[in-house]
């Protein structure tokens, strides 16, 4: 920034130039500082294409810290509710960790990036929380963010637009994988990950080569349908994928104030990342005492009838006059690609069990009016968008 | 083979002897480790000059809890009682304080002290109920817990409407605020400062100096007393005690570390490579080193270490013996008045002004001290015709900038005596040798983080339900079996024994409940 130059108050991702040029709706909004696209031309179309072909999303804004150190595994396995033990060099994990009294903080993933080396990427600033985890141990914490440009590459055909980019390795790159290349004498780091449940990867660099990596990938994906996309499209990718998103599906622990407005991890169906067999962890004696006395909510995932969107609604029990409300919607849409009316919500137990029949209230709008519909739903187990492509190894052509 | 016990002690201070006797004697099978060659940890009597010796840090017994002489029958042998308090005026015009009666003051300011005291003193007797409990866990259902906080409410609310709401305004204030409202003789405001902030990182104009003061009375209602043979003779009759019901105690022993497996302990292991096993281990060692040294950052949860982390126990306070070829003549005072206890602090805002560099890491250019010549009344502690001189010395600051190089100790020690050589002329040239011990020393030989008397300091924040820290005021730490049971934990330090008591107690009950 020269001198002369006012400061915007939004940073600039080195994709920007790249973005901006493609952007036709001048719609942007603030993600933890960085300005970012909501849509570049239609919300939908770019949704398409993480489904149909490739979308590129820049994900430099989000949070990365590196951690290293003689302690760097030891600490991280107290950080966090899973068993890091067995996510060796070359792989990533999706973790949650969670305050002492075991309720989450955030949710993200970590990468092992070589022995004893680790990227921790979330959607939320954790640097306090780091370096509070960091007394007693031999680690050191580095917040990245600005460090490290990414890209997510996410879609059936983005394997081939990365082989065509000259890519080796990608076929034996398996789901939630990582590998090192060198792309015009930098280092690239690729990794088979993402945020749309689909075939995917995530491409991270240092930032002066950002516009270099975008050109020769565009170039590449040309033929394939490749398209930037905006936070709409990803959105929608995220909830058939059934993923949480801070904010919607759980409020950081840290920024509530109530209490009960946190959720643990058992409450957002991640049962499977606590591993209650290692000694320690960050909230492993509440959630011990949690799992012996049960859970006050739980996650659900709803298939809904009818077409009207069931945004913020309240979830009941039955439909009848007394009727009881046993929870709210988090996130809901239409899903385009499974046709269905899907939602994610957040119930009390014992109700919401996989094969229950729930109701939600669903307020919609025709030409100023309101309307309000009962529609019956159904928990599933499943995620709404779950195709076998995603962890094919190695995944087709398309 | 390693030796197996019921359970483990940590360091041999007084409160690990009292807790270490008190399990022994509901027939648990106790392991005493010291560090040190003698128990007593901070309570101690060593030589310090040929001929010498001397309590080598708490020099006055005035907090000893009355249920712990009861329960171990412990009865120390005394070489004074009932010791005055001897204010010392540059002019010779000082001021003598025995129980509630004041001498040298006009009589608004004896009626006003007599009102004082005796309001302090009934304050002080219902903290002490306080003091003798495990303070109770707050947003929690457990009955114990709901019966002892309706108590602690109860016997505030029978103090009567007006002394309770005394009690609630004057607990939380600074002291310098209440003896200026209530006094005119600024040696008197002086001496009530000076035992306000002794042993803590507080000035008079510090919040809750009247609880710290509280604190002190605590005990004895501030009577004072010096045990014969220095605080050491204390120390020994609790070994003996100790040993007596069964406690194996071994000096010596520095632990290393203590072991823990799958979240509980197991045992712990010393510097020269033993280890003992005990799925019960109790630390009389403070917080930090307990908690982040010995047991380990990795197996507690990562807002309680930080908590811990973030205790304060800075100490301030220092120790300086002389050696003396004579007693000093002080215009003003017979030499049986040497045999009390002698503060010099002429006024409150000397104190405040000897406490403000200590904010910047600094020394007092112009400390206040407490003195005792223990030789007058024990004529075993220095050679025939020769005295010691025992003084606690404040501000030292632990974290002193610069650090505490031998400069900066002589430079400590120099204005020390300019201070004390005023008050008392011609005692430099009496002195053949001294002895400093800043409260770097004292965390070196004592083993103490910070060199606190406290191993915490002693303020609202840190004390009764949140003493240590948050989620650890009940004595136990949360690692299975694992307990402190030194100043660290609730109530604090002063040679009290109550958290010693209180420890054992919570032991016993936790093992009765599990």
């Amino acid at each position: 920034m020269s001198a002369s130059e006012v400061f915007q108050g939004r940073i600039r991702s080195p994709f920007y130039e790249r973005m901006a040029a493609l952007d036709t709706t001048n719609t942007w909004h603030n993600w933890k500082g960085y300005t970012t696209p909501d849509e570049l031309y239609c919300g939908e179309t770019e949704y398409f294409a993480i489904r149909n072909a490739t979308g590129v999303f820049d994900i430099t804004p989000m949070t990365k810290y590196r951690i290293k150190g003689r302690d760097a595994l030891h600490y991280i396995n107290r950080l966090v509710t899973r068993d890091m033990e067995k996510i060796k060099p070359g792989r990533v994990a999706y973790a949650v960790w969670c305050d002492d009294q075991g309720q989450v903080l955030d949710d993200g993933t970590i990468f092992h990036l070589r022995e004893g080396e680790y990227r921790l990427c979330s959607q939320e600033r954790h640097f306090d929380w780091l370096m509070a985890n960091a007394i007693g141990f031999d680690v050191t914490v580095t917040e990245e963010t600005d460090a490290v440009a990414g890209l997510a590459v996410q879609g059936p055909t983005s394997y081939s637009v990365l082989k065509n980019m000259g890519i080796r390795g990608l076929d034996e790159l398996k789901v939630f994988g990582l590998m090192h290349v060198e792309f015009e004498g930098a280092e690239l780091m690729v990794s088979r990950t993402g945020f749309t449940g689909d075939l995917g990867y995530e491409l991270w660099i240092e930032p002066g080569r950002a516009e270099a990596l975008w050109d020769a990938l565009f170039a590449a994906g040309k033929l394939h349908g490749i398209r930037a996309i905006g936070v709409h499209a990803l959105e929608m990718a995220r909830v058939e994928a059934g993923y949480l998103a801070a904010y919607r599906e759980f409020l950081p622990a840290k920024a509530t104030v109530r209490t009960g407005r946190t959720r643990s991890p058992l409450e957002l169906g991640l049962e499977w990342l606590v591993d209650f067999s290692k000694p320690n962890f960050n909230g492993r004696r509440a959630l011990a005492e949690e799992k012996r006395r049960g859970s006050t909510w739980r996650l659900v995932k709803l298939d809904i009838a009818g077409n009207k969107i069931a945004h913020s609604s309240y979830i009941f029990d039955d439909a009848s006059a007394s009727k009881k409300n046993i929870g709210f919607v988090t996130s809901a849409e239409w899903s385009p690609v499974c046709k269905q009316n899907v939602a994610l919500g957040s119930v009390r137990m014992p109700h919401g069990a996989v094969g229950s029949t729930v109701w939600v209230e669903i307020y919609y709008q025709r030409e100023m009016h309101w309307s309000r519909a009962m529609a019956k739903a159904t928990v599933v187990d499943k995620p709404f968008w779950f195709p076998p492509r995603r962890s094919a190894t190695p995944p087709g052509p398309y | 083979m390693t030796e197996t016990y019921d359970a483990i002690v940590v360091g041999g201070g007084h409160n690990g002897l009292i807790c270490s006797a008190l399990l022994a004697r509901a027939g648990k099978r106790v392991l005493l480790l010291e560090a040190n060659g003698q128990v007593g940890g901070a309570a101690i009597t060593r030589e310090f000059a040929d001929g010498f010796t001397v309590s080598a840090c708490a020099h006055l017994l005035y907090q000893l809890q009355p249920s712990v002489r009861k329960e171990l029958k412990l009865k120390p042998k005394l070489a004074a009682d009932d010791m005055a308090t001897i204010a010392l005026a540059e002019d010779g015009n000082h001021l003598r304080i025995e129980g509630l009666a004041v001498d040298g003051v006009s009589d608004a300011d004896a009626s006003s002290y007599r009102e004082f005291h005796k309001r302090m003193a009934r304050f002080a007797k219902l903290l002490n109920t306080f003091l003798n409990r495990t303070p109770p866990r707050l947003g929690n259902k457990s009955f114990a817990d709901l019966a002892t906080l309706a108590r602690l409410g109860f016997d505030v609310r029978r103090l009567g409407k007006h002394e309770m709401q005394e009690f609630l305004r004057l607990i939380g204030m600074n002291v310098h605020d209440e003896v200026s409202e209530r006094f005119e003789n600024p040696l008197l405001k002086g001496a009530i400062s000076l035992d306000a902030v002794l042993g803590t990182h507080l000035g008079p104009r510090s919040p809750n100096t009247i609880m710290t003061y509280l604190y002190r009375l605590a005990g004895d209602f501030g009577r004072i007393a010096a045990p014969s043979g220095g605080m050491g003779s204390v120390s020994e009759e609790l070994a003996h005690i100790a040993r007596e019901s069964g406690v194996t105690i071994r000096t010596g022993m520095p632990v290393k570390r203590i072991i823990v497996d799958n979240g509980r302990v197991t045992g712990v292991e010393t510097s020269g490579g033993e280890r003992f096993d005990s799925y019960t281990v109790v630390s009389n060692a403070d917080p930090k080193r307990t908690l982040l040294d010995l047991v380990g950052a990795q197996h507690m949860e990562a807002r309680f270490t930080h908590r811990v982390h973030h205790l304060r126990s800075r100490g301030n306070a220092a120790k300086l013996h002389l050696a003396l070829d004579g007693l000093p003549e002080v215009a003003g005072l017979s030499e049986r008045d040497l045999a009390a206890r002698l503060v010099i602090a002429p006024d409150e805002h000397y104190v405040e002004r000897a406490f403000n560099p200590a904010k910047y890491g600094q020394s007092s250019p112009e400390p206040v001290v407490e003195l005792t010549f223990p030789s007058v009344r024990d004529d075993t502690l220095a050679p025939a015709g020769k005295h010691v001189m025992s003084a606690v010395v404040q501000y030292a600051p632990y974290d002193r900038k610069g650090g505490w190089t031998d400069t900066a100790r002589a430079e400590f020690e120099a204005a020390t005596l300019r201070v004390i050589e005023r008050y008392m002329p011609g005692i430099v040239a009496r002195i053949t040798a001294s002895e400093l011990l800043t409260p770097r020393d004292i965390e070196e030989q004592f083993h103490i983080t910070g060199g606190h008397w406290h191993h915490g300091e002693l303020t609202l924040d840190q004390f009764f339900f949140v003493r240590p820290v948050c989620g650890a005021a009940q004595y136990r730490m949360p690692v299975d079996g694992l307990y402190l049971c030194g100043a660290g934990a609730h109530p604090g330090g002063g040679v009290s024994g109550a958290a010693g008591r209180n420890a054992a107690r919570a032991i016993l009950k936790r093992e009765k409940a599990a």
